[in-house]
C-alpha cells in the first residue's frame, strides 16, 4: 500500500466518523473568529439555545473593520467613526463576553490580523485542524496544520459541535526545486504558482508545498505561500514540519512547554508526506526561473514577471480568456504591449495577512532605507500585521525608516487589503499592493490593484512605477 | 433551511469567468450583523451606476442599463447561468445570502470555487456543474429566446431544457440529502455527539497540548 501524504495523515488523525454517503465528520482543534463572519453564527446559536461545544478551542480578534490611524484607534471600539463598523466590532466583543470566548480586544498589543495573530501566539500548532470564517485561513498550513476557510454556517457548526462535515480533497504536490534569485521572495513563488496552474488550478485539491525552495523559506515566507493557496483555488495549502517550524513555535504563548513540548515534538515528527505517498497531481517549478512578479489584471492568475509586457487579448485563442483579458485591460487602464515597468502608481500598500509580518517589513525597509517615495505618489501605507509585529519593527527602528521615506506607519489591521475601513483606493488609482486579491473594486471602487512582494512594493514606491528589484542600486549616502 | 426539490424557473446570464465574491457582494455590505437583506446589493458595483452604502434604500439608485439583471426580460429569474470558477475569492457566506435574497435558487456553471460551492448548500441554493460546452449551448439558447426557462430536478439530478433535452449532473449524496430535506446540519451532527465525545477523550489523552491552553481553562 502506498504511503500517506501530509494531508492524508492530518485527515486520518481528525476523523470522527466516516459516513456511507462519502462525507466525514472531522474534529476541529482550533477555531479563530473575527468580527465580519461571526455575528450571524452567534445569533444562530442564540436562536437555537445552543452553547459552544468547547470554549478553549476558540480565539477571537477583530481585524477587518478596525481603523489603522492612530487617532481613530486611540478611542478603542467607541472611537471607530464608521458606525456600521463600530457596531460589528462591538458585536464581537459582546458575543465573546456572552459566550465566554477568549478575545484579544482592539487595542491589546497582541491584536492584529487573525492569520498573523494565530501563529504568533502559538494558537496555531503543527498537526492541528484550524478553521476560521475567512478564506486566508490556508495561511496556517505553513505550520503543518490542516487549515482552511469556512462560511458562517460552518462557523456556527464548529461552535456548536467542534466538528465539520467534510468531503476529502484530492492531493496536489507543488514542488519548487533549486533556489531563488536574490530579491525573489515567497510572494513571487506564490504568484508564479498561480500564474502556472491558474486561479482554479487547485480547485478540489489540498496543496502541499515542498522542494528545496520551500524548505529554505522562513516561517513568514511559508505563511505567505500557504496564504495564497486559495488564490490558486485550493482551500488549503500546507508544508511539512521541520526544524524551522519547531524553532518558530517554541516558546509562544499558547504553545506547549516542558514535558508537554517534548511529547508534542515527538508527535509532530510524523507530519510529512511519506516517501512513497502518491499525489493526484504534481506540479514542479524551478526556483531559478521565478522572477519578481507583478499582476496586471483582475485575477491573481493575470500575472507576469516584472520584465514582461501587458498581453494582447486578440492573440488569445480561448474566447473566455480573451474577453476576461479585454475587460481587465480596460478596467486597469492599460494598453496591450505596455511594459510592466511603465505602469505609474498612485498608492502603495504594504500589509495584509499575506505580507505584514516582521520579515516583510524588514524587506521593505531595506529597500526604502535612505530613499524617499516618488513625489507623484499620493500615499504609501505600511500596516503591520499585529501589535507585536509593530512593536518589534519599532524596536528595530523600521518605522523611522518608513517615516523618513515619506511613508505612513499605521496601527495593525486588514486595512487596504479589502478596504472595509477608511483605507481605500480612489477610482482609477493604481496601487502596488502586497495583499492577495486584485479583483475589481477590492481595494476601493474603481481602484486598480497590482499584487507584488513587499520589496517590489517598496521599490515601486520609491520610483513611482514598477522596477525590477534585482536592478536596484544601493542609495548613495 | 429551505429545501430544494424541483425548480422550474426563468434563467438570467452572468456571462463572465471568475466572478468573485467581491463582485457578488462588495465588502461594505459585509459590515451587517444580519443574515438577510443582501438582495438589493447583489452584484452592486455592476448593477448600479453609483457607489452603494450599507443600509441605503436602493430603490432610487441609478441602474446600469447594460447589466442583464436590470433588463426586463430577466426580471424574476431564479436560475443563474454562469461561467468558470464562479464564486472564487473569499469565504463570505454573504455571497449566497445575497443570491438567495435576490431570488436565485440555482446556479449553473462549468465550475465553482470550493468554499462558495459548499456555502450554497447551507443556504438552500443548488450549484449545478455542467460541461463548458453544454453551458455554452445554454447561453446561446438563453440569448436567443426571451423568457427562457429551465427545470432543475435535484432528486433525478437532471436539468431539463424547453426542447426536451435532459442534462444530467453530479452532486454528492450527503449534500443532496440535506438539500432535498432542508436539514439543519448542526442537528444532524449532534446526533453523533457520543462519537464526538469519544473521539475528543482519546484525542485529549493523545495530544494534551491541544487542550486547555486558551481562555478560562488555561493550564
Amino acid at each position: 500500500m502506498a504511503g500517506l501524504t501530509l494531508y492524508d495523515k492530518l485527515w486520518r488523525n481528525h476523523l470522527v466518523e466516516q459516513r456511507e454517503d462519502g462525507s466525514a465528520l472531522i474534529y476541529i482543534d482550533r477555531h479563530l473568529i473575527h468580527e465580519v463572519t461571526s455575528p450571524q453564527a452567534f445569533e444562530g446559536l442564540r436562536l437555537a439555545g445552543r452553547k459552544p461545544w468547547r470554549l478553549d478551542a476558540n480565539l477571537a480578534v477583530p481585524d477587518h473593520n478596525v481603523p489603522t490611524s492612530r487617532d481613530e484607534r486611540a478611542g478603542g471600539v467607541a472611537g471607530i467613526r464608521d458606525q456600521v463598523s463600530r457596531l460589528q466590532v462591538q458585536t464581537l466583543d459582546d458575543n465573546c463576553r456572552d459566550f465566554e470566548i477568549e478575545e484579544i480586544p482592539i487595542n491589546d498589543v497582541r491584536q492584529g490580523i487573525v492569520h498573523v495573530v494565530g501563529p504568533e501566539q502559538g494558537a496555531t500548532l503543527p498537526g492541528m485542524t484550524v478553521v476560521c470564517g475567512d478564506s486566508h485561513t490556508s495561511t496556517h498550513g505553513a505550520l503543518g496544520a490542516l487549515a482552511h476557510g469556512i462560511g458562517t454556517s460552518e462557523v456556527e457548526h464548529v461552535l456548536a459541535t467542534q466538528c465539520l462535515i467534510q468531503q476529502k480533497m484530492k492531493n496536489m504536490l507543488v514542488r519548487v526545486d533549486g533556489c531563488l534569485q536574490p530579491g525573489v521572495t515567497a510572494k513571487d513563488v506564490a504568484l508564479a504558482v498561480i500564474g502556472h496552474i491558474g486561479t482554479a488550478g487547485g480547485t478540489g485539491y489540498a496543496i502541499e508545498f515542498a522542494g528545496e525552495v520551500v524548505r529554505s523559506l522562513t516561517m513568514e515566507g511559508r505563511m505567505t505561500l500557504c496564504n495564497m493557496s486559495i488564490e490558486a483555488g485550493a482551500r488549503m495549502g500546507m508544508i511539512a514540519v521541520d526544524q524551522t517550524t519547531l524553532d518558530y513555535v517554541k516558546g509562544r504563548t499558547y504553545a506547549p512547554s516542558g514535558a508537554l513540548w517534548d511529547a508534542a515534538q515527538a508527535a509532530w515528527a510524523d507530519l510529512h508526506s511519506d516517501a512513497d505517498a502518491v499525489f493526484d497531481k504534481v506540479v514542479t517549478l524551478r526556483g531559478e526561473d521565478i522572477l519578481p512578479q507583478v499582476t496586471w489584471g483582475n485575477s491573481p492568475e493575470m500575472v507576469l514577471p516584472v520584465n514582461g509586457y501587458v498581453p494582447d487579448p486578440q492573440a488569445m485563442e480561448n474566447a473566455t480568456q480573451r474577453s476576461a483579458a479585454q475587460r481587465a485591460i480596460e478596467y486597469m487602464g492599460l494598453t496591450p504591449g505596455m511594459a510592466i515597468t511603465d505602469i505609474r502608481l498612485d498608492r502603495v500598500f504594504i500589509g495584509s495577512c499575506t505580507n505584514s509580518r516582521i520579515e516583510d517589513l524588514r524587506a521593505a525597509a531595506a529597500v526604502v532605507r535612505g530613499r524617499h517615495v516618488a513625489p507623484t505618489l499620493k500615499q504609501a501605507l505600511v500596516v503591520p500585521g499585529s501589535g507585536q509585529v509593530k512593536a518589534q519593527a519599532e524596536a528595530e527602528g523600521l518605522h523611522e525608516i518608513f517615516l523618513a521615506a515619506g511613508m505612513e506607519w499605521r496601527e495593525p489591521g486588514c486595512s487596504m487589503c479589502l478596504a472595509m475601513n477608511a483605507d481605500k483606493l480612489g477610482a482609477g488609482e493604481h496601487c502596488a499592493s502586497t495583499s492577495n486579491r486584485n479583483f475589481e473594486g477590492r481595494q476601493g471602487i474603481g481602484g486598480r490593484t497590482h499584487l507584488v512582494s513587499p520589496a517590489m512594493a517598496a521599490a515601486a514606491a520609491i520610483a513611482g512605477h514598477f522596477v525590477d528589484i534585482r536592478n536596484l542600486q544601493e542609495p548613495t549616502q | 433551511m429551505k429545501s430544494f426539490t424541483v425548480l422550474e424557473g426563468l434563467v438570467a446570464p452572468m456571462d463572465r469567468a471568475n466572478v468573485d465574491t467581491d463582485m457578488i457582494i462588495p465588502k461594505q455590505f459585509l459590515k451587517s450583523i444580519k443574515r438577510s437583506g443582501f438582495g438589493p446589493n447583489l452584484f452592486d458595483e455592476m448593477r448600479y451606476l453609483d457607489e452603494g452604502q450599507p443600509g441605503q434604500d436602493c430603490s432610487g439608485r441609478p441602474l446600469n442599463p447594460e447589466f442583464p439583471l436590470n433588463q426586463p426580460r430577466y426580471r424574476g429569474a431564479t436560475v443563474l447561468l454562469a461561467r468558470e470558477n464562479f464564486g472564487c475569492g473569499s469565504s463570505r457566506e454573504h455571497a449566497p445570502w445575497a443570491l438567495e435574497d435576490y431570488g436565485f435558487r440555482c446556479i449553473i456553471a462549468p465550475s465553482f470555487a470550493d468554499i462558495f460551492y459548499n456555502n450554497c448548500f447551507k443556504n438552500g441554493i443548488l450549484p449545478v456543474v455542467l460541461p463548458a460546452t453544454t453551458v455554452d449551448k445554454l447561453f446561446t439558447a438563453l440569448y436567443a429566446e426571451e423568457g427562457y426557462r429551465l427545470a432543475i430536478d435535484l432528486e433525478a439530478q437532471e436539468v431539463r431544457t424547453p426542447d426536451g433535452e435532459v442534462l444530467r449532473f453530479e452532486v454528492d449524496v450527503a449534500r443532496k440529502h440535506c438539500l432535498l430535506k432542508g436539514l439543519d446540519d448542526i442537528g444532524v451532527t449532534l446526533e453523533s455527539a457520543a462519537a464526538i465525545r469519544q473521539f475528543e477523550d482519546r484525542w485529549r489523552e493523545q495530544s494534551p497540548w491541544l487542550f486547555n491552553m486558551i481562555g478560562r481553562g488555561q493550564v
